[in-house]
């Protein structure tokens, strides 16, 4: 039934809250669980650990970076109405492609990245052709891509490890921003970085907010506006903190934060991005408004296949070599974040942001459940109850 | 006659909402009866009170069916009964058979082993009821939908149907198909079968319906024997004004031509050497409406939709010129910015993006119209958005409202504003007021007179002759992808354009 609110009406806390129930319960649930780790963690009787320690926090995003990284490309190719399995084969097959070319034939770093996020977008748009204009569905294409580039992988490597990396390609992943001031503890370049990222959150915020009123668009409460970005602020000065006192802020996250904002601002506020959502909920109506659906689908799988050639990199950096195995199942991972953070099956919906925080669920939860010493079999059972629930949330609270 | 259905102060509320009030409906036995009412007065959900969809116990008042009080856990309980409901969205397997078709659910089978040449043998004789001579091993997909819409009663005849209740079984189907279906109906009452028919066709209504009952916002107004009453009535008891013209009144200022086509031709997609459009030449001119008419599936959305950007067909040939210019229509965002739009005739599938907000739908032809280098402003998209809202006077509760949660006839809103923000000359609307009740359409038609008002040009395609001849200044008359002719508004009578499309059977026969 028809909601009853006036649109110009002001609507309650709780209203607003309910409104938009999806996004704060995802943080919500994201805290909850951080706190319950933490706790938890706190009172393991023979020695307690520090879940949020600066070396475990600096770790949840090292291991995590890349399942974000392709998360959200994923949510562009889920949104779309697509999915792409073939990610994981990928990553493994750039990290081959990485370890050939600087390990074997030592070409230096500078020219291979780019090499290798070339080769990357060469597969997306392999792939995304037979999608986009031939029909095939994306799931027997990247199916099948999935095994063409596992097996790749393989020849290139002739099933051994290759490495190890020079120190460039490694900062890739483990590298950090060095302290431009020279403190070095706490590093204040990192520190400066973080208040720089929080001040602009708060301050764009606070423009689309004014900017809303100015058309008249009842903006969310004001103390819930100032409640949500303090909580913000705190949670990424603590993280920062932490980060500072350690080793700094390691290139991936600044990466990592880089293409979230940029994800963010493409799906939300530009025409090309609102036109995947519109081809995702109803293509043949995208269509017949002048949308070129065909090359969208194809530009969302040559932009995954980029980020997932990134994602390799990553992870043979951080490994130090590459291996035939890289990356196996990193895909089930993606895709479940991308669900986790609020994506529709059917294609159409699901945020940037929710994404993020559905990835970071999932690394919270293997990072902490390892630390616990819980094994491999229950952490599975775990996830695979928690992507559950989290779906039927969501179908629930679209059926209410 | 005795009563077979009683519905006595039938109330319904949903959360805020009170979709029916004490609502009344007497059902005779062996009668036609029909439910009128504008979309979203209430007659689903009373259909859906009766059949258990709603169960026993989610609303106020009693049913008193075949003398006894009717307590229904589910649709189950009510088949049980033999009250049997078609929806208007039908509820076949596409890939199945008939026969499957027929007895799903309801299989022919002893343990779960299915009795296939006794299935046959019964889908046979249940066809030869509802007059089809399809091979029960047919697949459903493969028929029209008036033979489809056939099937479903053929399905509820295999339940032992007693009470049969129609959700608009017409709306989409053309003239004949629907005759056929009305005969069928006629014929099920002479072998005593209770039916209970919703429609927005009044014409159908007053000529099989034995009694209707109108239903406005959740109340039942009336209950009126057929013989007592005039289209004009039923209007009147609908919208709960009189409607002394179904159509708004307009004098037309034509200018010069503002879209010609010349030697239009197009072929199948698929099936080789199966012309669908030929040789087509039509104009439009500044301030007029052009009405197409002729029966379904004689090529009228095939031609708007090759077109609109080649959105059809294949080895299309043919020039188009906007005001005397040759222009190139070869893609959507070509034919856009010629200066064309495109209402299509199924607004769901084709028209609108369902779970998005108005604001998107409307924005979603023109985004450069709200943007700045490929950036959107939310303010400014949601000012246009209420723009429409009010131009178009779009009953929501803000514009952040999902379309699927509007009526038919405010999506249609929705959808000639997206287009409307595309600022075209020429905009070619196909069947805008299918399954749009009467109110609405009196809505769009005022729409469609602001429009040639404004110095556009509107080509509108349409099966309802009436509504044709009520608005447009000319009308086409197509068959078989051929314009069979052309009439002014004086010329034009139903008569007139039925001959027209008669003289091609006739000259095909000889």
């Amino acid at each position: 039934m028809a909601e009853t609110t006036a649109a110009g009406g002001g609507k309650g806390i709780g209203a607003h809250l309910g409104g938009h129930l999806r996004e704060n319960g995802m943080l919500m649930a994201l805290v909850a669980i951080v706190l319950f780790f933490y706790v938890i963690l706190q009172t393991v009787p023979q020695n307690p650990v520090d879940f949020l320690s600066a070396q475990n926090i600096t770790n949840l995003f090292l291991q995590n970076s890349y399942v974000i990284i392709m998360a959200l490309g994923m949510l562009l190719v889920i949104v779309a109405g697509h999915i792409d399995l073939s990610i994981g084969s990928v990553v493994g097959f750039t990290g081959a492609v990485a370890a050939v070319l600087t390990v074997n034939m030592g070409l230096p770093v500078y020219a291979v990245i780019p090499v290798c996020l070339l080769i990357g977008a060469c597969i997306g748009a392999a792939q995304g052709y037979w999608i986009a204009y031939w029909r095939i569905p994306s799931f027997i294409v990247t199916l099948a891509g999935m095994l063409v580039f596992r097996g790749l992988t393989l020849w290139l490597l002739n099933g051994q490890n290759v490495g190890p990396f020079p120190k460039t390609f490694q900062s890739l992943s483990t590298g950090f921003i060095p302290d431009a001031f020279g403190v070095d503890k706490p590093n204040v370049t990192a520190l400066v970085i973080i208040a720089v990222a929080a001040a602009i959150v708060v301050w764009l915020g606070w423009r689309a907010r004014s900017r809303d009123q100015e058309f008249g668009i009842t903006p969310e409460p004001m103390a819930m506006f100032v409640a949500r970005n303090i909580v913000v602020t705190a949670a990424l000065m603590f993280v920062g903190y932490k980060l500072a006192t350690f080793r700094g802020l390691p290139n991936v996250v600044v990466v990592l934060g880089l293409l979230t904002v940029l994800y963010a601002f493409f799906t939300e506020s530009t025409t090309t991005g609102r036109r995947v959502y519109a081809l995702g909920g109803n293509e043949k109506a995208a269509k017949l408004s002048g949308i070129n659906t065909d090359r969208l689908v194809f530009l969302t799988f040559v932009n995954m296949g980029v980020l997932a050639s990134l994602a390799g990199m990553i992870v043979a950096a951080r490994l130090n070599s590459s291996t035939p195995k890289a990356g196996v199942g990193f895909e089930l991972d993606v895709i479940a974040a991308v669900f986790i953070g609020g994506a529709s099956m059917t294609g159409g919906s699901g945020k940037i942001i929710g994404v993020v925080v559905g990835a970071l669920i999932m690394g919270v939860m293997n990072n902490g459940m390892s630390i616990l010493g819980i094994g491999i079999d229950y952490q599975q059972v775990i996830k695979g109850l928690v992507l559950l629930a989290a779906v039927i949330f969501d179908v629930y609270n679209k059926n209410k | 006659m005795a009563t077979l259905l009683e519905m006595r102060g039938i109330t319904k509320v949903f959360p805020g909402v009170k979709a029916l009030d004490h609502v009344n409906l007497t059902v005779e036995q062996g009668e036609i009866h029909a439910i009128c009412g504008e979309n979203g007065a209430g007659k689903s959900t009373l259909m859906k009170v009766l059949s258990g969809v709603y169960p026993h116990g989610s609303y106020e008042g009693e049913i008193i069916y075949d003398g006894a009080p009717l307590h229904c856990r589910g649709i189950r309980d009510s088949e049980a009964k033999g009250i049997i409901i078609i929806h208007q969205e039908l509820a076949l397997v596409p890939l199945l058979s008939i026969a499957e078709n027929l007895f799903l659910g309801n299989e022919v089978a002893k343990r779960g082993v299915i009795n296939w040449p006794e299935c046959f043998q019964k889908t046979e004789s249940l066809l030869k009821k509802v007059g089809l001579s399809e091979a029960p091993t047919t697949q459903v997909g493969k028929l029209g939908v008036g033979k489809q819409q056939l099937i479903e009663i053929a399905k509820a005849l295999a339940k032992d149907v007693r009470l049969l209740i129609l959700d608009e079984p017409t709306a989409a189907l053309q003239e004949n198909d629907s005759q056929k279906l009305l005969d069928l109906l006629l014929e099920l009452k002479r072998q005593g079968i209770t039916s209970i028919l919703i429609s927005h066709k009044l014409n159908e209504i007053s000529r099989v319906a034995d009694r209707i009952t109108i239903i406005r916002d959740g109340t039942s107004v009336s209950t009126l024997t057929t013989d007592a009453i005039s289209e004009e009535r039923i209007i009147r008891d609908m919208v709960g004004r009189d409607m002394a013209h179904r159509y708004p009144d307009r004098t037309p200022k034509l200018g010069e031509v503002l879209m010609e086509v010349e030697g239009w031709n197009v072929w199948h997609p698929e099936q080789t050497g199966r012309q669908m459009i030929k040789d087509v030449s039509i104009n439009v001119r500044k301030g007029e409406i052009v009405g197409i008419a002729g029966l379904m599936g004689t090529g009228r959305t095939e031609l708007a939709m090759s077109l609109f950007g080649h959105s059809y067909g294949r080895n299309i040939s043919g020039r188009v010129k906007m005001g005397g210019k040759a222009v190139d229509t070869s893609t959507v965002t070509r034919a856009i910015a010629a200066g064309l739009a495109y209402v299509t005739e199924d607004r769901k599938q084709l028209g609108l993006v369902l779970e998005e907000p108005i604001v998107k739908n409307i924005t979603l032809a023109n985004l450069a119209g709200v943007a700045t280098r490929s950036v959107i402003s939310r303010g400014r998209e949601q000012q246009v958005a209420e723009e429409y809202r009010r131009a178009m006077s779009i009953r929501t509760p803000s514009v952040f409202q999902k379309v699927v949660n509007l009526s038919g006839g405010n999506q249609q809103k929705v959808v000639l504003s997206k287009w409307l923000f595309t600022d075209p000359q020429v905009l070619i609307l196909d069947e805008p007021t299918r399954g749009i009740d009467v109110g609405a359409k009196f809505e769009i038609y005022t729409i469609m007179n602001d429009l040639v008002a404004q110095g556009r040009g509107v080509v509108m395609i349409s099966s309802e002759m009436p509504e044709l001849l009520g608005m447009c200044d000319r009308i086409y008359v197509m068959n078989e992808g051929r314009i069979m002719g052309e009439l002014t508004k004086a010329e034009a009578s139903q008569e007139r354009i039925m001959a027209l499309i008669l003289k091609n059977e006739t000259t095909k026969v000889a």
